[in-house]
């Protein structure tokens, strides 16, 4: 057995890990990064709209800061996200966003003068100001305020990717590609590291470090059909929830995007209706402002998921082979503008569509796109269960988007995350030392060779590919976008008959290499475990809150809710906690989010937290707003990120 | 044209298999509706080579995972529909010039690591740069379109794979390189200089050693500029 030593051990090369994985060596650190894939390849380069950050330089992000940006976060999450996580994050966007500048984005920017945009199905002209020409501009986005959303062109993950991936380099930070890590490697409540297995190869090695962090993305492949990377299967949320020590968060809270092409499921932006396009049925209708007469086509993701899939369900939907759907319109915002700001888009309508989107109209319909749920870590990204164990972005519930991520978010959560826990990983690595027997890192090492012995030599059993498929028809029929008991209940005993099926695993390839099958084979049961927890936490959750839409429950039940959900992997069986949300330390109280329907049952608490945030507003109206915000809701960043973030036109930051 | 039977000829070695030896193999498989090479490679593994091996990761043209060739052009595999072979008839094989993994699978990663270290493949910032904390430098909107054009090169490695002069010369820099040292020259927050590519760039293992067969130019999946750039490379190293 061979172990490899490091201090920071990085497992995933997206914009998370890299962003971690940069100040740890910066640092002085010997810091190793295992990538399933090479790191420009990571999911991460398919956002393609934007990141939000409120540099409020363009014309109509004016007068946008880190208070907007946060209550308009909130409201996404239906106040479902830790307000302070929320808070920090906002903080730290500008400069997330200014410092990729300096390591390459080339972010689109403002130009002086008059410009023609279409929104509500109008044309409408502005007029960005000389003082903010050539300053980073930004676009429309659901569910905000201002015009927060920067980005470049239409390759917004792409080029920060590339920017971050090529200052790792800079550093000379390793990443070892086509390494899987397959289990952690733990003892008395502290992480030590993790098994990997060697993709090409086969070999089954260690690597012991002081603090592993996890940054794999999320889990959309336990459904059929999703917008992710085929690899996005939450095989670092399930290594996590396999040590039975420390817990998944929220895992039921699952973002379905309103606009993927049907069939193949690939995502084109949001940036699509940020930037004028329209929601049609089959008769050509514009329905959206019929539901949402405010916010249209551009309210938030799950609220226009469901409105479509009402209408869908009103037989308002485009028969096709492969199911009902509606149309994306874009063709009023011109050949040209479709062209530089739209050309994935255009891309993927031309090659996987034959069509053009200047002229015709795109089939989409509401798909699985992110998973809100992941491991659930406190405020500096460490895990609750196991020290020295971080983990951030989609795989991690650090909880910035409780029930449903704002567009613009998730690329932004990665980087301003990395930046954050990339600082308490440091001080971690810094304060601890490993005491660990080789004998414990032999004992985890022998459990995943056994198990892949027994998989190699089974001379019967399941195999892995029909279970996993099995699993995403039963994860997009019966857990989706409309939930309700019996489904769900349906659900959980099939997913719990596969995940026995799933313990006897046969292999026709038995070749312990490069072997497509025993991936599969080594992915099914944590698949299934996730896949599990998903569907008990929307059965135990009776209400609707964000993406999660209950039938039988379709009130908002802060009452009984307002809780984090917490799931350990126990003695091979599932374990459910709650965990309260406190009303009396929120900033912002539960409320209406001003679109999608609002039916909430109130917590006690809300009335007099409101009283009790509303007085201090009143007595302390000589404060500056972030003097009033500490006051509201004190929260704590590394010192480095606690400066002001300028703006142009602004005394007071 | 759903319904006809496709012939699908593909590459078959596993390098780490004693006693393999390189071979192409057919596979019959009925066409569908919307059918790329993803979807066909998909299903010839899970009910006709379990062992196949091939590399997708976005299925969406965006991740460069999947080049290979295809009735010999190299190209995505995601976004390459069947229906664009009316034979049906479909060859395909591994990159060339990469390090074959096995089947269809290259280790690009490598080949592309080493570059970007070769060409020092990062911005290479002003030692006192802007404080995040503050206003940004500003930059003309044109430029920042124009740095995004040449920054959407997504490694896929096809330019590699359909250069004649890096077939003969392994040393050779290929496209791939001149490209993003193209980027980082037009983007003024870099502060090298002409003079400091010309180590990497001045000589015959880069823009002097190109032979102008442009299989870059032809092949590029994202239609990046390439002779445009290659020549305007040439011109810069000439009076540096």
């Amino acid at each position: 057995m061979r172990i490899e030593y490091t201090d920071s051990l990085v497992i995933g090369a997206g914009l998370a890990g890299l962003r971690v994985a940069i100040t740890s060596k910066e640092a002085g650190l010997s810091t190793l990064v295992l990538s399933l894939i090479p790191a420009k390849r990571s999911h991460s380069a398919a956002a393609q709209g934007g990141m939000q950050a409120s540099l409020a330089s363009s014309v109509k992000g004016k007068g946008d800061n880190e208070d907007i940006h946060f209550q308009d976060t909130v409201r996404g999450s239906d106040w479902g996200c830790d307000q302070k996580v929320a808070r920090k994050f906002c903080q730290v966007a500008p400069k997330a966003v200014r410092e990729l500048a300096n390591w390459g984005v080339p972010w689109s920017r403002v130009k002086q003068g008059e410009h023609q945009y279409v929104a509500n199905a109008k044309k409408v002209s502005i007029t960005e100001s000389k003082e903010d020409h050539g300053l980073i501009t930004s676009r429309d986005f659901g569910g905000t305020k201002k015009w927060r959303t920067c980005y470049t062109s239409d390759g917004t993950g792409h080029s920060m990717l590339y920017a971050m991936d090529n200052k790792a380099i800079s550093l000379g930070v390793p990443v070892l590609e086509r390494q899987q890590a397959i289990a952690l490697i733990h003892e008395n409540k502290r992480c030590y590291g993790a098994i990997v297995r060697d993709l090409v190869t086969g070999e089954i090695y260690a690597v012991v470090a002081k603090a592993t962090t996890i940054a794999t993305g999320g889990y959309g492949r336990i459904y059929e059909i999703s917008t992710n990377a085929i690899l996005c299967n939450g095989d670092g949320a399930a290594i996590a929830f396999e040590t039975g020590e420390t817990p998944l968060a929220n895992m039921e809270a699952v973002q379905f995007h309103p606009t993927a092409i049907v069939p193949a499921g690939i995502l084109t932006t949001e940036g699509c209706r940020g930037d004028g396009g329209v929601l049609r049925d089959v008769d050509g209708y514009r329905f959206m402002p019929d539901y949402e007469p405010e916010k249209a086509e551009l309210a938030s993701r799950d609220v226009v998921s469901r409105r479509m899939t009402e209408h869908i369900r009103k037989g308002k939907g485009v028969p096709s082979p492969y199911g009902d759907h509606l149309w994306l319109d874009i063709t009023q915002l011109g050949k040209e503008h479709i062209e530089k700001n739209l050309r994935e888009v255009k891309d993927i309508c031309h090659y996987f569509l034959g069509i053009d989107p200047a002229i015709d109209l795109i089939p989409v319909r509401p798909t699985q796109h992110y998973s809100m749920g992941g491991i659930r870590t406190n405020e500096n990204g460490e895990s609750v269960g196991l020290k020295g164990l971080f983990s951030l972005g989609e795989a991690a519930c650090w909880d910035l988007h409780g029930f449903n991520r704002l567009g613009g978010n998730s690329v932004a959560e990665a980087v301003v995350a990395g930046m954050i826990v990339g600082e308490h990983i440091v001080e971690h690595c810094q304060q601890n030392e490993v005491q660990l027997s080789t004998a414990t890192v032999k004992r985890f090492y022998q459990q995943q060779v056994d198990e892949i012995n027994t998989i190699v030599t089974a001379t019967s059993g399941s195999h892995a590919t029909d279970l996993i498929k099995r699993m995403q028809i039963i994860m997009s029929e019966k857990v989706g976008i409309f939930r309700s008991e019996l489904p769900l209940t349906e659900a959980l005993q099939e997913l719990e008959t596969l995940y026995q099926q799933s313990k006897v695993l046969f292999i026709n390839n038995k070749s312990l290499h490069a072997n497509p099958e025993l991936v599969d084979s080594l992915n099914v049961r944590k698949m299934l475990k996730l896949a599990i927890a998903v569907t008990q936490g929307a059965l135990n959750r009776t209400e609707s809150r964000g993406a999660h839409t209950r039938e039988d429950y379709p009130e908002r039940n802060d009452a009984d809710w307002l809780k984090r959900s917490l799931f350990h992997w126990r003695d091979d069986k599932l374990k459910i906690s709650y965990e309260t949300l406190d009303i009396m330390t929120m900033e912002l109280p539960p409320g209406s989010r001003g679109y999608g329907k609002s039916e909430i049952i109130q917590h006690p608490n809300t009335e007099s937290r409101m009283k009790e945030v509303n007085q201090l507003i009143a007595e302390n109206e000589h404060l500056n707003r972030h003097e009033l915000q500490a006051l509201l809701m004190p929260y704590e960043l590394p010192e480095k990120y606690l400066n002001r973030n300028q703006r142009t036109g602004i005394k007071d930051a | 044209m759903t319904g006809r039977l496709l012939t699908f000829n593909i590459f078959r070695f596993d390098p780490q298999k004693t006693g393999d030896t390189p071979k192409m193999v057919s596979y019959t498989l009925p066409e569908t509706d919307g059918m790329t090479i993803f979807i066909a490679l998909n299903q010839i593994r899970e009910h006709q080579a379990h062992d196949l091996q091939f590399d997708f990761v976005c299925r969406a043209g965006i991740c460069g995972s999947c080049a290979m060739v295809i009735n010999g052009k190299p190209t995505l595999g995601c976004r390459t529909l069947t229906k664009n072979f009316p034979s049906g008839v479909i060859s395909l094989h591994p990159l060339p010039a990469f390090k074959l993994i096995g089947d269809l699978s290259v280790d690009t990663g490598t080949f592309m690591r080493e570059m970007s270290e070769r060409i020092e493949n990062w911005l290479h910032e002003e030692k006192d740069a802007v404080s995040i904390d503050v206003i940004e430098t500003r930059m003309e909107p044109e430029l920042a379109e124009a740095i995004y054009e040449l920054d959407r090169c997504i490694e896929c490695g096809c330019c590699v794979a359909a250069c004649a002069t890096k077939a003969m010369k392994d040393t050779f820099l290929g496209a791939v390189g001149f490209m993003k040292l193209a980027r980082f020259d037009l983007d003024p927050r870099d502060t090298r200089t002409a003079e400091d590519y010309y180590h990497v760039l001045g000589n015959e293992d880069g823009v002097f050693g190109c032979m102008s067969l442009l299989g870059c130019q032809d092949n590029c999946p994202k239609d990046l500029p390439h002779q445009t750039q290659i020549a305007y490379l040439r011109r810069k190293m000439l009076t540096a």
